[in-house]
């Protein structure tokens, strides 16, 4: 994969009502990379990866995704969301889930894609449970599933350790290391710094709004998780 | 042919989704079989008369009954942020509002199926010969409910009024539709010249028309913008 | 600048109103079959005239917001609706009043009457929807978006009432009298629609610079809140 840049994000603004939630945001990131997006709540990291995975409009600025503009179908192919919400129906069994998602994907074989992802996050055996039936972790799993399904170059994730068992982080560790491994490009927002900072090569701190920090994870970081935030997080 | 698959694919989702918990349909339902009961009470009138209003009567108790089914068409994407997924997806804002369409279109005609045969045993109004006319118009009259009422739905999604909010958006817009239904469903169930009617199988197609083709060129700018 | 002219426009309007009632009353005769009443028809045409104008154009800004996002357009939609729907109650009302000299009745289902009311029920749920949402850029898009729609929707309703009430018909207004006017009859008519036409556009001057100030409090209090 050439080191092109997968995301290139030039003054960007977000307003919500009249608060600036995000304030002339510009970074690049590589393709390759797997970038920790991090900051205290409410600094504006959601509303970036909203606005990258294209749900959502910056109010001023310029984003490229992959060469293209975030909202084109072929970059949304290309994307793999993981939010706050799971993305996946209650009242409907995992396969099902999977295999629509894979329907909408346009993939050749849904069906073979989603039972394969099933098998993949140990979801097999409960492969026909409805999803209103699955414990927190199970859930976060099919979600992270349904992230990985279509094969995407670039992942979007918003706070994916967050909440989940010791089994769910362990498979999307690996998921996220073979991805990376395979050349994708990660933007991961977190506040699991261990986690997250074992598998970045590059970080990027939002304060309230504002980029603060971006440069490639350090060793410091690595050791002392609390380093980035005490430089250059608000006292 | 893609399109149409993943347009399908959404239809399918919600159908299946409504079919194993039955909220919407029951509410609906049940919703129908009440304002039977209380139009009971409200007019006390000969058979005559009542066959002189029961095309009035049948289409409120559509757009009453519809109108739970629209509401929650795009509130039940919310859960769990599945709305999100949706729209990260490669699937346009046209297939996801027209997959949605298709759904809802179903699950108000079954609605409808169910209270017309009780509306007739409940008010002795022997079915018209022309049923299959009835049912034409049954058919186009609820495609204008279900358009607009999919798309104020999409509109109002994030509003937090959006159930008192819903009603009174679409109503007021879906008066050419239902005064065409009520018009032809009294000809056809009061008897009366269809010929003079016809008209009104025009307005209901016009409207259909228009409005779908509008609902499909802005749907994607009522969603993300 | 601007508020010379909505004093100006104020004025203007004031001017013609006065001796256009001047005229209506003392010289204009009464109709043949309606006899006084009948003058009320140089404030309800031009109020209807005036408020249906107003909903296109508001249109017509809407989509302009769609193309350019500019949230000026979008205040002065608002605006524009918001005079319009004023408009559109006088309509209303000034044909109740009229209903209740002729046919001696507060309303009648007359397919005007009707299908103003229908109008004046759409728009205020564009008012509602604009008050439920918070985020400015939403609530132009939106409000844009219900625009389109009620003005398409106007036209079918229109029709579909007028061709509604020929099968049932019921107390008509009247309004045009036998057929047309005699000509002396018609010039006030067109004097009342100038007056009004300048009133409702300052008003919608003094509404636009409302709503403009509105989102430049709303800028400052965004930069206020970033500190």
């Amino acid at each position: 994969m050439p080191a092109t840049n997968a995301v290139m994000i030039e003054g960007v603004w977000k307003y919500y009502g009249d608060y600036p939630a995000l304030r002339d945001i510009s970074f690049d990131v590589d393709g390759g990379a797997c970038l920790a997006l991090l900051g205290r709540n409410g600094a504006g990291k959601t509303t970036l990866l909203r606005i990258l995975g294209g749900l959502s409009k910056a109010a001023r600025g310029r984003i490229s995704i992959l060469g293209k503009d975030a909202r084109a179908g072929a970059t949304r192919q290309r994307i793999g969301i993981l939010g706050h919400g799971i993305g996946v129906y209650e009242e409907l069994s995992a396969f099902e889930n999977l295999n629509m998602f894979g329907q909408l994907y346009g993939l050749d074989d849904p069906r073979r894609t989603a039972s394969e992802w099933l098998e993949r996050t140990g979801l097999d055996r409960v492969r026909d449970g409805l999803v209103r039936e699955f414990s927190r972790g199970m859930r976060q799993r099919l979600a992270v599933a349904r992230c990985f399904l279509h094969n995407p170059s670039l992942l979007l994730l918003d706070e994916p350790f967050t909440a989940l068992d010791d089994r769910a982080i362990a498979v999307l560790q690996d998921l996220l290391k073979s991805a990376l491994a395979q050349g994708r490009t990660i933007i991961m927002s977190t506040h699991q710094l261990r986690e997250a900072l074992e598998l970045a090569t590059d970080v990027a701190l939002i304060n309230r709004g504002k980029l603060a920090y971006r440069g490639p994870r350090s060793w410091e970081m690595l050791e002392d998780p609390g380093w980035l935030y005490r430089h250059y997080g608000e006292a | 042919m893609k399109f149409l698959r993943q347009t399908l694919a959404i239809a399918a989702k919600d159908l299946r989704s409504e079919i194993r918990g039955k909220e919407a349909v029951n509410a609906s339902v049940s919703f129908a079989l009440v304002i039977l009961l209380l139009f009971s009470f409200a007019f006390d009138l000969e058979p005559e008369e009542i066959r002189e209003i029961a095309g009035g009567l049948l289409w409120l108790i559509f757009a009453f009954a519809g109108t739970l089914i629209l509401n929650r068409s795009f509130a039940r994407e919310l859960t769990n942020d599945c709305l999100d997924a949706l729209l990260a997806s490669p699937v346009s804002g046209a297939q996801l509002f027209f997959g949605k369409c298709l759904a809802n279109y179903v699950l108000i005609i079954i609605v409808e199926c169910i209270s017309l045969p009780v509306f007739a045993i409940f008010y002795n109004i022997r079915l018209p010969q022309r049923l299959a006319l009835l049912f034409l118009v049954m058919l186009l009259g609820t495609w204008g409910i279900t358009v607009i009422g999919t798309l104020f739905s999409a509109m109002t999604v994030n509003l937090r009024l959006r159930e008192l909010m819903l009603p009174t958006l679409v109503y007021p817009m879906l008066i050419p539709a239902l005064v065409g239904a009520i018009q032809l469903s009294r000809v056809l169930i009061a008897g009366g010249s269809l010929a003079e009617n016809m008209i009104w199988f025009r307005v209901l197609v016009a409207f259909n028309v228009i409005f779908t083709i509008l609902s499909l060129a802005l749907v994607e700018i009522v969603l993300v913008g | 600048m601007r508020l010379k002219i909505i004093l100006t426009l104020t004025a203007v309007a004031g001017l013609i109103l006065v001796w256009n009632l001047h005229r209506i009353f003392l010289q204009v005769p009464d109709e043949a079959n309606q006899g006084a009443i009948f003058r009320i028809i140089y404030f309800h045409v031009p109020a209807a005239i005036t408020s249906f104008t107003g909903f296109y154009t508001a249109m017509a800004l809407g989509i302009g917001y769609l193309i350019k996002k500019d949230l000026r357009l979008d205040s002065i939609a608002a605006s524009i609706n918001e005079v319009s729907l004023a408009f559109a109650t006088i309509t209303i009302c000034t044909g109740s009043i009229w209903a209740r000299i002729i046919w001696g009745i507060w309303w009648t289902w007359d397919y005007r009457l009707t299908s103003y009311f229908v109008c004046l029920l759409i728009y205020f749920g564009y008012f509602m929807l604009r008050r439920a949402i918070d985020d400015p850029t939403a609530r132009a898009r939106l409000s844009a978006v219900l625009s389109i729609f009620a003005c398409v929707d106007i036209v079918l309703v229109w029709k579909s009432i007028e061709w509604f009430r020929t099968q049932h018909p019921g107390p008509v207004l009247e309004i045009r009298g036998g057929g047309g006017m005699a000509p002396g009859m018609e010039a006030p008519l067109w004097w009342n629609f100038l007056a009004l036409f300048m009133l409702a556009t300052a008003l919608i001057l003094i509404r636009t610079r409302q709503e403009t100030m509105k989102l430049e409090i709303d800028a400052l209090r965004r930069e206020a809140h970033a500190f």
